[in-house]
């Protein structure tokens, strides 16, 4: 046999492809060639490959050996072609059976002694073989309990191409004798974020119950206040009140982290995300880094990583201006779309904004004690950066003060104010949730903040009675029709939480409040 | 004085001369120096003429003699072939370039003929 056939898988995005790998082997002069649009280190696979064979104590033929990745038109990315690469191969030459061989789709790097290494993306790769109705796939064995997370499938992780040729029936008398290290070093990372508690917050009641409203309804926050008020503690505890994931939604994140090549955190323990991500990029941060890209196989950026979690952008204004704005699409659509030549990666993005800024760029315009020393000017700058499509975008404004002295000697004076504790919150966010799916059943959206306005004005229409502070603040133009729409939703996220089944003018007072002012907006 | 590698060489294309007699080649002519280098082999198989590039060792331990047949190789060889038919004043037969690895081995000999080679 010199023809033969076998199987990979290509991942752009989250989408997989199956590739099919031909092997042929002429009767020529020695040589390797591979074709069918590889990138640069998929093309060293042709190295790798020959001394992981030769290695193993199997033969290649010195012969010309041809390798077509097929459809030809699918640009391939990466090293996981290797493992397929050398099994057809084999299978071409006869060392293993060729049907085999083409049973079995094969992800994995090939080390130069043969050793199987992991790679990126197994999740979203195992994925796309069963979708591609493939039912048998062999992958690295540091990557196995991470592609066990998907069911329906055998599979087999290996850490030595002889294992693999094994398996598809090679002769073990001609092997070499590997040490093998089956022993995979299992590192649990728990994420520094895992045990934060929303009851660790001192004072800053109106907060945490912003921050409840933001849980319940998904809707984007914005907090503005002095250095030190607490905007980081309380934005670090959001992803605390938000309820677990549902199977989908942490499939699919598991698989963003793991192309992102953090898959290895998380495979290695064999855990999918079961509690919201929380990422929070440093405001020097590219867009690149934030929306996702690079070169060769793209990778998700912070926003998709923070997916179905909470995305806080720490000192926003201090964020280079394109990378803000970049951010505006993907809280539109929830997914980022990276558009290359070869094709268009798709990575989904539904986070939660919550961005933190400094009232200006000293930090003490808010401060009852100091003095706040910004020109005008500087002020202005500093608030243009976040002004316009994506403050439209956040439906809380939060003003933060500093806890003062008295606040903090009256908490910790009388154990009888006992804060509540994430799980409760969360048990009442849970709630509050299910109460809008509920109302929103036959719509595509789920959360308040999903909700268009012509929805809630028209649908959900409030008894005028109940909007009469509303409309008057509309008529006076103290606030805008957008505006009104933003407070109706924070509206019926608070009716939810309290239980009830429609909105009054408490909630919408309410609402108003959270809606707040926006910064640059003056306070005085 | 010959070298241990020059007698190989030598060796190896006695041997393989006999081969290719036994496969029914007629030997034309052999090691034929042209301005460019030299060609192991040429032979008649048939219709067709046949020059051939003789490559001997005595392991595998360096790599397959076939695999010291590079490109440039084969590239000089074309140009042979073309110089040697204008030499011999040959014109419209049918040309082939062979490759024959002959592995010599603990007295045992092998040979590995890849016809038609590009």
């Amino acid at each position: 046999m010199s023809l033969a056939r076998g199987y990979a898988v290509s991942l752009l995005g989250l989408a997989g492809n199956i590739i099919e790998v031909e092997a042929d082997i002429s009767s020529n002069l020695p040589a390797f060639i591979l074709v069918g649009l590889p990138d640069a280190s998929l093309s060293e696979a042709s190295s790798r490959v020959r001394a992981a064979v030769q290695n193993s104590g199997l033969r290649l033929p010195a012969r010309r050996i041809t390798i077509n990745l097929s459809p030809a038109s699918i640009p391939k990315f990466g090293s996981s072609f290797d493992l397929a690469i050398a099994i057809t191969l084999l299978a071409a030459d006869g060392s293993v059976s060729p049907q085999l061989a083409a049973d079995w789709v094969h992800i994995g790097e090939l080390g130069l002694d043969g050793s199987i290494r992991a790679v990126r993306g197994i999740l979203p790769a195992v994925l796309a073989c069963r979708n591609a109705g493939r039912t048998r796939v062999v992958v690295p064995l540091a990557n196995l309990s991470e592609a066990k997370l998907v069911s329906g499938l055998e599979i087999i992780g290996a850490s030595h191409l002889n294992q693999v040729a094994v398996l598809h029936g090679a002769d073990v008398a001609n092997l070499a004798r590997v040490p093998v290290d089956d022993a995979v070093a299992a590192e649990e990372t728990i994420s520094p974020y895992e045990g934060l508690d929303i009851s660790d917050v001192l004072g800053q009641e109106s907060a945490v119950q912003a921050l409840t409203i933001a849980a319940a309804g998904g809707h984007h926050l914005s907090m503005i206040g002095p250095p030190g008020a607490g905007k980081t503690m309380l934005a670090e505890r959001l992803p605390s009140l938000l309820p677990d994931l549902t199977l989908e939604q942490s499939l699919e994140t598991t698989a963003i982290h793991s192309i992102a090549g953090r898959g290895h955190a998380v495979g290695v323990s064999g855990n999918l995300f079961v509690r919201p991500p929380f990422e929070a990029p440093h405001h020097s941060s590219s867009m690149v880094s934030l929306v996702g890209g690079g070169t060769g196989l793209p990778r998700p950026g912070a926003i998709s990583l923070a997916n179905y979690g909470v995305l806080f952008l720490d000192e926003a204004p201090e964020f280079q201006l394109p990378a803000l704005e970049a951010l505006r699409q993907p809280l539109e659509s929830g997914e980022v779309l990276i558009h290359r030549s070869a094709g268009t990666a798709r990575f989904p993005s539904h986070f939660q904004l919550v961005i933190a800024a400094n009232p200006c760029p000293c930090g003490l315009s808010m401060s009852p004690k100091a003095q706040c020393l910004c020109s005008p000017h500087s002020r202005n700058r500093y608030a243009a950066k976040l002004s316009g499509p994506l403050l439209d975008r956040i439906d809380i404004n939060l003003r933060i003060q500093a806890v003062s002295s008295i606040q903090k000697a009256l908490f910790s004076a009388s154990d009888k104010p006992v804060a509540e504790t994430s799980a409760q919150v969360r048990e009442r966010v849970t709630q509050a949730r299910m109460a809008a799916a509920e109302r929103l059943a036959s719509t595509p959206w789920s959360l308040n903040a999903q909700v268009p306005g012509h929805y809630l004005r028209h649908r959900l229409k409030p008894a005028s009675s109940i909007t009469r502070q509303l409309d008057f603040a509309l008529d006076k133009g103290r606030i805008s029709m957008r505006g009104y729409d933003r407070v109706l939703r924070l509206a019926w996220t608070k009716a939810d939480i309290d239980g009830k089944s429609s909105i009054s003018s408490e909630a919408i007072s309410f609402a108003m409040f959270l809606r707040g002012t926006e910064l640059g907006v003056s306070v005085a | 004085m010959e070298s241990a590698n020059q007698w190989l060489g030598r060796y190896g294309e006695d041997r393989a001369l006999n081969y290719l007699i036994s496969l029914g080649y007629q030997i034309i002519e052999r090691n034929w120096r042209g301005k460019q280098g030299e060609i192991d082999l040429i032979a008649r198989d048939g219709e067709r003429l046949v020059f051939i590039e003789v490559k001997t060792r005595s392991s595998t331990e360096f790599g397959h003699p076939l695999e010291a047949i590079t490109s440039v190789k084969l590239a000089r060889m074309r140009r042979l072939v073309a110089e040697w038919c204008q030499a011999r004043g040959v014109s419209s037969v049918m040309v082939r370039l062979d490759a024959l690895a002959v592995i010599v081995r603990g007295g045992r000999v092998s040979f590995e003929h890849l016809k038609q080679v590009s």
